[in-house]
């Protein structure tokens, strides 16, 4: 449904996109992964026709970016971070501007807003004026923007980025949905825990260049899973023993011998199993963690090196803006 | 128009080619869209209904009492003129409405919809139009309340007010080139001003162009706001002083306002659409 070739992109001396080439299957959702600054904001603006690429070529639904542009535009549906609705109408008005845009009549229009502000719980704010909405509503009704006529390909760019936890479990539950029922979907994040949650299909993109593809299970393989982080109140002999049994690893214990940290496979209630099993040898436990693989572990993975950001001034203007935190 | 089912996925529609009526229904579509968002900026609001309103009141009462107008009122002469002073400085809207839309991102969501591109400079147009009128005829209300009377045939002073519409949407064209290029709305407007207020204010506008020093006088007789208010008092058959002066524009002033108008549009016209595509593609 999807598909990318070596494409570039380059902005004054910047080379956002240096060649990238990933393919989305029909009805599959593939989660494109990277920093900030690493070209995937750039990708999303080439495939929904807002920027032309400099070398490579983009096809959607079949049809080529820059020279069916047009033809493109009417199989996809955008949420990107900086294509926003507009700030001076309801909520309601704006699904049914852009219903009308995108070909509906416009009681067709008002009545695919009315079931999209529904789905979205959106009906109680719908004819406030959007600059009132909240971080987690704007992203709600960008979202049902995207879906006003029900488009076989949707772009989402970082979807969750600057929402709290809620609104962000709320949103995925949604994009959940939204696949469900066979959508294409290319999703850009930098958490990977969204990208294992949502997609079938992880590309990791670094310094404008793809460099590692592969199902969430084969790409958090590569990064070795989740780390038990356990401190002690003092140290203990019998610690490494107690833990032993529940990792997934060599156990490494710190210099004054109060943190001990092991792979594990994330379990539910582990954390409860490591602290009932060190109580039971006598054992004080101040605190223990469990971390989920990051971004920066699966960077580490990949290139042995941790992410890094290219600075804001990098980036092509208009491309800055950041989402205030809800 | 259906929207027809896309055979690779079904359940999912692809949105239907652009026909031209569905073209002229994007601009309608945008031409409310631009008008909703006057009615929510007071500022913008102001500029169309309390400021010509207060420009009026102002003018007349306090220039009106120094001001001589051979053959005639300060008040029969100023109405035209504060028309054009309104039409003039209120067209600095469309500049900062589309630069803010250029940097919001609104346009860019424009974009991806499978829409006819230039209804976003069409549609914007004709809002600008429709607050134009809604300005002119604020102006006349008030005019006619503190006494401003026509002197000529009903179609005459439609023309009249026909003249100075043509004016406002050719000047509207000028501001949105100046809105695709200026950075921010802030800078459209500040641009804005220093262009638009000289052109309304150095003109026959507000006062007759004879007591201006030499150099200015050229100047304010060869102003397009000129010509149009002189056409504006000419067909309305109020007192036009400019007819007694031996400029062409000011002896021709309807085909020099027509004229004028035609000239600006053919060129900020396309210009605007070349210079909008050119910031929309990257």
């Amino acid at each position: 449904m999807i598909e990318v070739e070596g494409l570039t992109k380059r902005y004054g001396q910047t080379w956002a996109l240096k060649g990238a080439s990933f393919e989305v299957a029909t009805g599959s959702v593939l989660g494109v992964l990277g920093p900030n600054g690493a070209g995937k904001t750039t990708a999303v603006r080439i495939l929904t026709t807002l920027a032309r690429p400099d070398g490579g070529r983009a096809t959607v639904a079949g049809h080529d970016v820059v020279h069916e542009a047009a033809v493109v535009r009417r199989h996809i549906g955008v949420t990107a971070q900086d294509a926003t609705l507009d700030d001076a109408l309801t909520g309601r008005q704006n699904l049914v501007m852009v219903g009308e845009l995108s070909g509906l009549r416009r009681p067709g229009a008002k009545a695919r807003a009315v079931e999209l502000l529904d789905r979205f719980d959106l009906s109680e704010a719908a004819d406030r004026v959007m600059k009132g909405y909240s971080g987690g509503m704007r992203r709600r009704l960008d979202l049902a923007a995207g879906l006003v006529t029900r488009p076989p390909v949707l772009f989402l760019d970082e979807p969750t980025t600057g929402l709290d936890p809620a609104s962000r479990a709320s949103m995925w539950r949604i994009i959940r949905e939204l696949v469900a029922d066979g959508t294409t979907l290319l999703l850009t994040t930098q958490y990977l825990d969204e990208a294992d949650e949502l997609a079938d299909r992880i590309a990791v993109i670094d310094h404008g260049r793809v460099i590692a593809e592969g199902t969430p299970g084969e790409l958090k393989a590569a990064t070795g899973g989740a780390r038990l982080e356990v401190t002690l109140s003092e140290p203990h002999r019998d610690a490494v023993d107690a833990l032993g049994p529940l990792v997934d690893g060599p156990v490494n214990v710190s210099h004054d011998g109060r943190r001990l940290r092991a792979p594990v496979r994330s379990g539910t209630g582990l954390a409860t199993t490591v602290v009932r099993a060190l109580d039971a040898a006598g054992i004080l436990v101040d605190d223990v963690e469990v971390h989920q693989p990051s971004l920066d572990d699966v960077f580490f993975a990949v290139t042995g090196h941790e992410t890094d950001p290219s600075p804001a001034s990098e980036r092509p203007a208009g491309l800055q803006m950041e989402v205030a935190p809800a | 128009m259906t929207l027809a089912i896309d055979a690779a996925a079904p359940g999912h529609l692809v949105a239907p080619r652009r026909s031209f009526v569905a073209r002229w229904r994007d601009v309608v579509v945008l031409t409310r869209r631009n008008l909703v968002h006057i009615t929510r900026e007071p500022l913008q609001l102001s500029d169309v209904t309390v400021q010509p309103v207060l420009f009026t009141l102002l003018f007349i009462y306090v220039f009106g009492s120094g001001v001589p107008v051979h053959g005639g009122s300060y008040k029969d002469f100023a109405v035209a003129g504060l028309m054009l002073l309104n039409l003039t400085t209120s067209a600095m809207g469309t500049a900062v409405g589309l630069s803010s839309d250029l940097s919001t991102g609104a346009i860019d969501r424009f974009r991806t919809l499978p829409m006819w591109r230039s209804a976003v400079l069409v549609g914007r147009s004709v809002a600008d139009v429709l607050s134009a009128a809604l300005c002119l005829l604020i102006v006349a209300v008030t005019g006619l309340a503190i006494g401003w009377r026509t002197d000529a045939g009903w179609a005459s002073v439609l023309a009249g007010f026909g003249v100075a519409l043509l004016f406002a949407y050719a000047v509207s064209w000028g501001c949105a080139c100046l809105g695709i290029v200026s950075k921010g709305p802030e800078s459209a407007q500040g641009v804005g001003l220093i262009i638009l207020f000289p052109m309304a204010i150095v003109s026959n506008a507000m006062v007759p162009t004879s007591g201006m020093p030499g150099w200015l006088q050229a100047i304010a007789n060869w102003n397009p706001v000129s010509s149009v208010t002189a056409a504006a008092r000419h067909l309305f058959g109020n007192p036009n002083p400019s007819a007694a002066l031996h400029v062409w524009p000011m002896e021709h002033p309807v085909v020099a306002a027509v004229g004028w108008s035609v000239l600006l549009l053919g060129i900020f016209v396309p210009l605007a659409s070349i210079l909008y595509r050119r910031r929309t593609t990257g």
